[in-house]
This record gives C-alpha cells, structure tokens and sequence, in this order.
C-alpha cells in the first residue's frame, strides 16, 4: 500500500465516526428504558383509567393534540374538545393533563428525556413544582 | 426510459419485502436486527476494503488537475490554491473540495449560439449539490438521538437550530425538506436536460429514488402516520449495547425506512456513493504540483538493462582502432 500512513490515519477517523455510537454508549451511563407512572392520586380515584383518547392515540398523537387545543384555545377561543367516547374536556394543559398526570417528572419527562426531546410547552406554562 | 423504470422498480420491490416480511411473514427480526448489523458490517467492510484497494494502486506521477499559475520565478505570482505545490497548500485545497464542493463550482452549461459553442456559469447543480450533501449530512447526524442513551448537547444544539421555525408539532426539521429537495432537484436535472439525461445509467437513478424513498418515509413516520418512538429507540438502543430485542407495536412503516436505510449502506461501497470515501483519494485534488521540484520515480519501472556508449567502447576499442574509428578512451 502506498501512504500507509495517511491511510490508516483515514480509516481510523472513519471507525471513530461509525462506532459512536457503541463507544459512547459503553462508556457512558447505563441506558434505562422509560417507565411513566400513573399512579398520582387524581388517576387512583378514576374508576376507568382512561385519557382523552385511547392509550395509544395519546402515546403517538398527544404532541399534536396538545397543539391543536392551543390554536383553538388561544385563536379561536374555543375552550372545550369533545373526545371520541363523547366526553367533554375543557382544553388546558395545566387544569386538564397535569390534573391527572401531576407528576410531570416521572411521566412526561420520563419519556421525553430517553427521547432526547425537549417540549417548548414549558417556555409559557408553569412547570408544576414537585418534590426532585 | 427502462434506465429509469427499472431502478424505480426495485425500489418499489425493496419497499414491499420489508412490508410483506413484517406484515405478512412476521419477520420483524430479521428486518429489525439480522439485516440492520449486516448492513452494517458490509458498510464498514466495504469502505475500508475499497480505500486500501485504492491505497495499493500506484499513483507515481503528479497528476492534480491545476487551474492557475504554478509556483515559478519569485516574481510571478503562484495561485497557491488552484495550484498547491506544497502539503500545506493542497491540504487547504482538499478542505475547500470537501466542504465546499469547489471544483464543482467552477460548473458550466455549454450550448450552441448562431452555430458558436458558448460556455455559461452554470451554478445551479453546485448550490442543490451542498443543500442535499448538509442537508443528508445533518439528518444523519440527528438520528443519533436514537442511537445513544445520553445525547451530546451538540445535538439538542442542532435540533434546535434545524426546527427554528417551530411549524407543528412535532417540529418540523428544516434539513428534512431541505434533503427531499434536493434530491428532487438532482432527479429533474437528469430528467429535464437533454444531455445529462442521456448519459444517466441505472445506476445513477438508483440512489436518487432510494434516498427519496428513505426520506418520505422518514417524513410520513415522524409527521403523518406515526410510529411508537420510544420503542423505536428500545430496539435501535438493543442493536447499541448488542443486547438486541424487538419491541411489540413500533408500525410496519418505521421497518421500510429501516429496511430502505439498510439497503443504502449494503449498496454504497460498491457504487458511486463511495465518492464519500474517493473524494479524499483522488489523485487529481490531493497531490501537489511539484512536479518540477521534486523527483518522482515510477515504482512500475521494469529493470531496463542498459549498455552505455562507454562499456561499448570500452568492449569493441581494439575492432574500432583497427577500422579506423575515432574513440574517446586511449
Ligand atoms: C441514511 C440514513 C437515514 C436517513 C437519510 C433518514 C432520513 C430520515 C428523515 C428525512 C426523517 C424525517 C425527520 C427528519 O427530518 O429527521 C427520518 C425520520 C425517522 N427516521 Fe430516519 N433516516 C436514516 C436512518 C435511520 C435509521 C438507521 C433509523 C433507525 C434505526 C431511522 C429511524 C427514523 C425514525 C424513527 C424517524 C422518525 C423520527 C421522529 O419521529 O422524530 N432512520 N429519517
């Protein structure tokens, strides 16, 4: 092989870019998976312990819900959302979600941390304060 | 027209073995680990076999395609980026060929006026060049938010940075439309101008549609149908820690990006794709011009034997003399 050196040095900068992520990983905190809770005492009084919608439209659908609610909240002045089974919800974030989910660490930020995430919900609402 | 048809064809092939194999044949082990760290392997593989097989082929003589004055006498001025007669020089030549496309640049369009061939600034293909490569460049990096437990803050940075605009939620990337775009453009130029479109092989439409495909699908999963995210990263994190393991419920659609992905890094070493990896080994950017300073000597050289006018004389002195013969040596 002809400027070996050069070479190498080429293909050594090549693996420490495709490897990354193993090395970064290996060497760094041990990776947990997110587990949100629902056990705050708003969700223990529910008899059906059931969100807006089902458990998986929230689980992939809440980002752009929540978004939806804002513009007809704060353009429309529209304040109540009539979920699939009928029922009626007054559209807020901090009276409706985080009546039931009122604790935001190990819910919300369980998922959102792993994912790397960062809502920008919080720039304007109050973060409810719980104990860390 | 079949250039074109049959790369489509085979995409739209690759786009239904991942949906079938998961859908119908429940294969979402093979398409989720087995074919993910094959791609892998033949990518990294590939890469480094082709780099030293390029290493191995002698280059003996200065070969760099040079547009400017060389270096000369002290008093005429040397264009030392266009034509580097030293590492340093070439070195800021390659920085200038790698991230900004440079030689590219210099694009023409040709075209016939009253029977006269005109030569035109031509800068379009340069300016979508840069807007796919940085644009595939940072989506690629954003993905590493699946790929590691505790995202680099340079990543929240660029995130951020790349959704400025904050249109929907989740936010839209910019880079993600900016990709598509561009490879839009790329696939009309070789559609729409004459020549181009009659030099396109197969092979060069093949990565256009399958990084289309890559990118739309990436797109409907992250803004339109929606997969499970947080299992998407419990099995891309399962592959890291090569703890591998499939989640239940992550959508069919998330397995054809994967698959498409997969398709791409088996595919790129043995393409033209491995320009990544040629750009740096090209004899015509990455040698200085000091051809004029320096020998360079031809390792192909065969061993000539050679018989000198003196061992010539020195052999037939005595027959010379005798006819007369001027010789040099008494
Ligand atoms: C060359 C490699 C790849 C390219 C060009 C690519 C392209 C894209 C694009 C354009 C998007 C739309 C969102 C955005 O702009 O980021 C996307 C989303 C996505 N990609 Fe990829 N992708 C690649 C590799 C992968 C790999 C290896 C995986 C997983 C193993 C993956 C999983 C995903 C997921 C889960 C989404 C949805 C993201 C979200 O909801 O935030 N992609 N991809």
């Amino acid at each position: 092989m002809y400027d070996s050196g050069k070479i190498i040095i080429g293909i050594g900068i090549f693996l420490l870019f495709v490897a990354f992520p193993f090395y970064y990983t290996a060497i760094g905190k041990p990776v947990v998976k997110p587990d949100p809770r629902i056990d705050t005492p708003a969700i223990q009084a529910m008899e059906k312990k059931q969100c807006v919608e089902s458990k998986n439209a929230m689980k992939t659908l809440h980002m752009q819900m929540l978004n939806d609610w804002r513009d007809a909240v704060v353009r429309d002045g529209q304040r109540f959302y009539v979920a699939t089974d009928g029922k009626t919800y007054n559209m807020s974030l901090q009276n409706t979600c985080m009546h039931c989910h009122s604790n935001k660490k190990k819910f919300c930020d369980e998922c959102h941390n792993y994912m790397a995430v960062k809502p920008y919900c919080w720039d304007c609402h109050i973060e409810p304060k719980e104990g860390a | 027209m079949m250039k074109m048809l049959v790369p489509l064809a085979a995409v739209i092939v690759l786009i239904i073995v991942s949906l079938a194999g998961v859908e119908a044949a429940g294969l979402e082990a093979v398409f989720g680990i087995v074919i993910p760290y094959l791609a892998f392997i033949i990518f990294v593989a590939g890469m480094i076999w082709r780099v030293i097989d390029w290493g191995k082929s002698p280059v003996p003589f200065r070969i760099p395609t040079t547009c400017g004055q060389q270096q000369s006498l002290p008093w005429i001025k040397q264009d030392k980026l266009e034509n580097p007669s030293t590492c340093t020089q070439t070195f800021a030549r390659m920085i200038l060929e790698v991230f900004f496309f440079r030689s590219l640049f210099r694009n023409l369009k040709t075209e016939l006026h009253d029977g006269k061939v005109v030569y035109g600034s031509d800068k379009w293909l340069w300016l979508f060049a840069i807007v796919f490569h940085y644009s595939f460049l940072v989506v690629f990096i954003r993905h590493i938010r699946f790929f590691v437990g505790d995202v680099p803050d340079v990543i929240h940075i660029l995130e951020a940075l790349d959704s400025f605009f904050q249109v929907g939620v989740p936010l839209v990337y910019i880079t993600g439309l900016t990709l598509t775009a561009g490879v839009l453009f790329l696939f009309l130029r070789r559609i729409v101008i004459p020549q181009v479109r009659y030099i396109s092989l197969p092979a060069d439409y093949f990565p256009l549609f399958l990084i289309f495909a890559i990118a739309i699908t990436g797109i409907l999963m992250r803004y339109f149908t929606k997969v499970d995210v947080v299992a998407v990263k419990n099995l891309t994190m399962g592959l890291v820690t090569l703890n591998p393991q499939i989640p239940q419920g992550i959508g069919s659609i998330f397995y054809v990006h994967l698959f498409l992905v997969c398709t791409l890094f088996i595919y790129f070493p043995f393409s033209k794709l491995v320009h990544m990896g040629g750009v740096f080994l090209s004899p015509t950017r990455n040698l200085a011009n000091n051809s004029r300073m320096e020998r360079h000597v031809n390792p192909w050289n065969y061993p000539v034997k050679v018989h000198s006018y003196e061992e010539y004389e020195h052999e037939f002195k005595d027959k010379m003399k005798k006819a007369g013969i001027p010789v040099e040596k008494e």
